[in-house]
């Protein structure tokens, strides 16, 4: 092997067939699209920032004077808990994601249109876990007789008219006044019973844990144990014992976590030792939320606000159309670039581009469909840039075949020798691109990982467009007499590879 | 097409850039600019914007309303402390703060909505906490250094582990170049920023990739045939390949400079506009170090193994490697015909 020729296997043994490779792309790429619109995926979910909403980031923590760590258990019983705030405002498509890894992770919400200040004072608040005695349970909507239950509770005429006027079909649970030294009007989680409930005696922090076990002994099945702390068991000990020779309801305990009921037990005996059992006909799923419940009560979160951001409808629109038209611009300058430096051969990049733009929006059609995906301004900032990455992997190769021509190669063999050598290379670069996409994935937060994610996504793109169209594309077009005889115009005309030497022809001055 | 026949010549040897032989040069030239970022860098410091220090931005699009109208109204509001007002744009004026509590962003959007006669809604704001910008500063040095190490590791494989080291090192100079710019102009860094530079840290590679790709090919059997010393090889490696890293770099560009071109000059700020300032910066600097700071340092970190310096002792010794590589592809090609 000598210096300055090249390494080449001597072309591969199968025959290449570009026409065939061809033709399966474009009908694998319309079939995606009839995939696509048999699913319905036709659009593109549109991030806050390109539509206007609020988007509120919240870092979970430890309340102050609490020891103790914040676990991914916690974290999911705190989305759950929001998404139930921001659920109840009716706002179509909000969103409540965790973000991040393991216990250090971040609380997203993200509401569209414009109720901006509700949601931020609505989600930033810790839910208390309580244990309240039922005075009153009642049927979801309220009866002519409601009053009648309400008699000898010596309540205030603002708590009567409260229950009075509740209606568990149409509840707001964020309209629940829920405060520990004073009674409770609510619902339980289901909508299905309207509660009275006294004022807190023992709260979250005086639960020490709770798990959900079975009993294949019994035939209750699943059921909760709770274990109460020193100061816990006292008070726990104290109300059941007060509440259990009670008439029903007054003999049931209802533990409510952010002013809504989970769950109302009835009391059958004065739990004096600290640890109570909540059977019931739970199944595995609602003994364990039940106990995640009380889990979650026995510490709660705080949350600090990382990060508020609301954006107006009209900076949404805003924002889409520069997107849009950077998007656009990038591509014109790309393709004026690849004509005047490629001519004929721009035709390969102009193809590849086009095809390799349908695949992206395909993409994203597809994952919003089937994941929910959000298209931010930063996501599609990384498909503008993928135009770049695209671009290049067709510089390579075509520097690659003029270099062979360089050789003295026929072009024909100069397309084939070339990609043996600019496959290499491009697929190295791609995983570099793809390998720093992943990083920049894992890393970022909120709606910059929407860049590291397109740029990923479109990486992919590239390497199957470069692999299955510009390659035989390119093979196809070598075989035309336009470009093997090298025309004016062709790209690969002596001019353009530069095999002309300046002493041998005067027009190669300037 | 002066610059197409460039690269004809550069390939054939006829024309060739002393790349290699002149690194001291370029070592210089990048010392002088690393120093000149360290100063601007210790002495300046780079503008971070509130997504790190914490505060609050209140953006207001309003034809007719002045900044001063808009000062007045925050202050009007209670608010005390540090306070910065700017236009963006054609009609929007954007007001920062330091970190404030939820209530007094809510008196600020109510007093900027009463004096510019818009509603709260309008008003784009965005309201960040103290400790968020430790978090995201956390992430994105997490970030740094998990994508040297996998990036590291990666090249060693793929290539020669000599090669990624001097992979790393012309990255580390776009690192310094490039911050030190931020430093020195006052550009604002936002988590945006940090981004599109750590995406230029992947394109820098690119292009790196590009140039080493070819300088493993050239100099594969170096030490066989004897002909060049390993930096005569790779020298003529980055001379084949300058055209295409040229142009792969501006093509890059093109679209970067689309996205700067709309973010900065429609929309004034934002995500836009600190991504691909960002990018723009990075890959003049990844272009530059890819062919004056990466080849060299490889050639160096080469020239060290004992077979290499045999090699090229023999090869000096014989009074090769003064011919250009054009004369020695020509003579081959003679022999060959002759053979034939």
């Amino acid at each position: 092997m000598s210096y300055g020729t090249s390494q080449r296997t001597s072309g591969d043994a199968k025959k290449a067939r570009p026409g065939r490779t061809l033709f399966v792309t474009l009908l694998l790429t319309a079939i995606l699209g009839g995939v696509a619109l048999s699913l319905g995926a036709t659009s593109i979910n549109l991030g806050l920032d390109l539509r206007g909403g609020t988007s509120v980031t919240l870092q979970p923590r430890i309340q102050d004077g609490d020891t103790g760590q914040v676990t991914p258990e916690a974290i999911n019983q705190a989305v759950s808990i929001i998404r139930q705030r921001v659920d109840s405002l009716g706002v179509a498509e909000s969103e409540v994601t965790a973000e991040g890894t393991g216990t250090n992770r971040q609380i997203v919400i993200a509401v569209p249109g414009e109720t901006g200040r509700r949601i931020v004072d609505l989600v930033g608040q810790t839910a208390e876990l309580r244990f309240r005695q039922v005075l009153v349970e009642a049927g979801s909507v309220p009866t002519p007789n409601d009053s009648e239950l309400l008699a000898g509770l010596n309540l205030s005429s603002d708590e009567e008219a409260r229950f009075l006027a509740l209606d568990c079909t149409s509840f707001d649970s964020n309209a629940v006044v829920d405060k520990p030294d004073s009674v409770l009007v609510s619902c339980d989680r289901n909508s299905f019973s309207r509660y009275l409930l006294a004022p807190a005696v023992v709260v979250g922090r005086d639960v020490r844990g709770a798990t959900a076990a079975i009993d294949p002994q019994s035939a209750s099945g699943w059921f909760v144990s709770l274990d109460f702390n020193g100061d816990g068991t006292k008070k726990f000990g104290q109300l059941t014992q007060d509440v259990v020779n009670l008439p029903a309801p007054q003999n049931q305990v209802a533990i409510v976590l952010d002013g809504v009921v989970v769950s109302a037990p009835r009391i059958n005996e004065a739990i004096l030792g600290g640890q109570a059992q909540i059977t019931g006909s739970f199944s595995q799923l609602e003994a364990q939320d039940l106990a995640n419940v009380l889990k979650y009560g026995s510490l709660p979160l705080a949350f600090d606000r990382g990060e508020v951001q609301q954006v107006s409808p009209t900076l949404g629109s805003d924002q889409l159309e520069a997107g849009l038209l950077a998007g656009g611009l990038g591509l014109l300058l790309v393709v004026i670039y690849s004509i005047l430096y490629y001519r004929a051969l721009s035709i390969v990049v102009i193809g590849s581009l086009a095809l390799a733009a349908a695949h992206v929006l395909l993409s994203l059609a597809l994952l919003t469909e089937a994941v929910g995906y959000t298209l931010t301004l930063a996501g599609i900032a990384g498909t503008i840039l993928a135009i770049g990455v695209t671009a290049d992997s067709f510089i390579v190769y075509f520097e690659r075949i003029k270099d062979e021509l360089r050789e003295g190669k026929p072009l024909r063999v100069a397309v084939e020798t070339g990609w043996q050598r600019a496959r290499r290379t491009i697929v190295v670069a791609d995983l570099v691109g793809g390998i720093s996409a992943i990083v920049l994935y894992i890393v970022s937060v909120g709606s910059v990982r929407g860049f590291a994610f397109t740029l990923g996504l479109t990486t992919i793109i590239d390497l199957i467009i470069i692999f299955y169209f510009t390659k035989p594309l390119v093979s196809l077009i070598a075989k035309s007499r336009y470009f093997q005889v090298g025309s004016k115009y062709s790209g690969v005309s002596s001019r353009s590879v530069g095999t002309l030497r300046e002493d041998e022809s005067g027009e190669v001055k300037s | 097409m002066k610059f197409t026949g460039l690269g004809g010549r550069l390939y054939r040897g006829e024309t060739s850039l002393e790349i290699i032989a002149n690194r001291k040069k370029w070592y210089l030239l990048s010392t002088v600019f690393i120093l000149l970022s360290m100063f601007a860098l210790g002495f300046k410091g780079v503008e971070l914007s509130i997504e790190f220090k914490g505060g609050s931005s209140f953006t207001v699009t309003t034809s007719t309303g002045s900044i001063d109208q808009a000062k007045a109204a925050v202050e009007r509001s209670g608010y005390e402390g540090e306070l910065r007002a700017q236009t963006i744009g054609e009609n929007k004026i954007r007001i920062q703060t330091g970190v404030i509590e939820q209530s007094l962003s809510n008196d600020i959007q109510d007093s900027l909505a009463a004096e510019f006669g818009v509603t709260v809604e309008s008003i784009d704001t965005q309201n960040v906490g103290p400790s968020w910008g430790e978090e995201i500063s956390r992430k994105a040095l997490q970030g740094l250094i998990a994508f040297l190490v996998i990036i590291m590791i990666y090249l060693a494989l793929a290539f020669e582990p000599k090669m990624a080291i001097a992979a790393i090192v012309a990255l580390i100079h776009d690192v310094f170049i490039t911050v030190g710019i931020y430093a020195l102009v006052g550009f604002e860094v936002s988590p945006s920023t940090v981004i599109g530079f750590l995406t230029i840290l992947g394109y820098s590679l690119y292009d790196t990739v590009v140039v080493f790709d070819k300088v493993r090919e050239n100099t594969r059997a170096i030490t066989a045939t004897g002909r060049y010393t390993y930096g005569q090889a790779t020298n003529l490696a980055v001379n084949q390949t300058i055209v295409r890293s040229l142009n792969t770099s501006l093509i890059a560009l093109l679209p970067v400079a689309a996205i700067l071109f709309v973010g900065a000059g429609i929309l004034g700020a934002g995500t836009l506009k600190d991504l691909s300032l960002a990018l723009f910066i990075g890959l003049i600097a990844g272009t530059y170090s890819s062919i004056f700071i990466a080849a060299p340092v490889l050639v160096q970190l080469r020239e060290r193994e004992p077979a290499i310096k045999a090699l090229n002792q023999r090869v000096l010794a014989r009074g090769g490697g003064s011919a250009t590589p054009s004369q020695r592809i020509q003579n081959r090609r003679d022999k060959r015909k002759k053979r034939s």
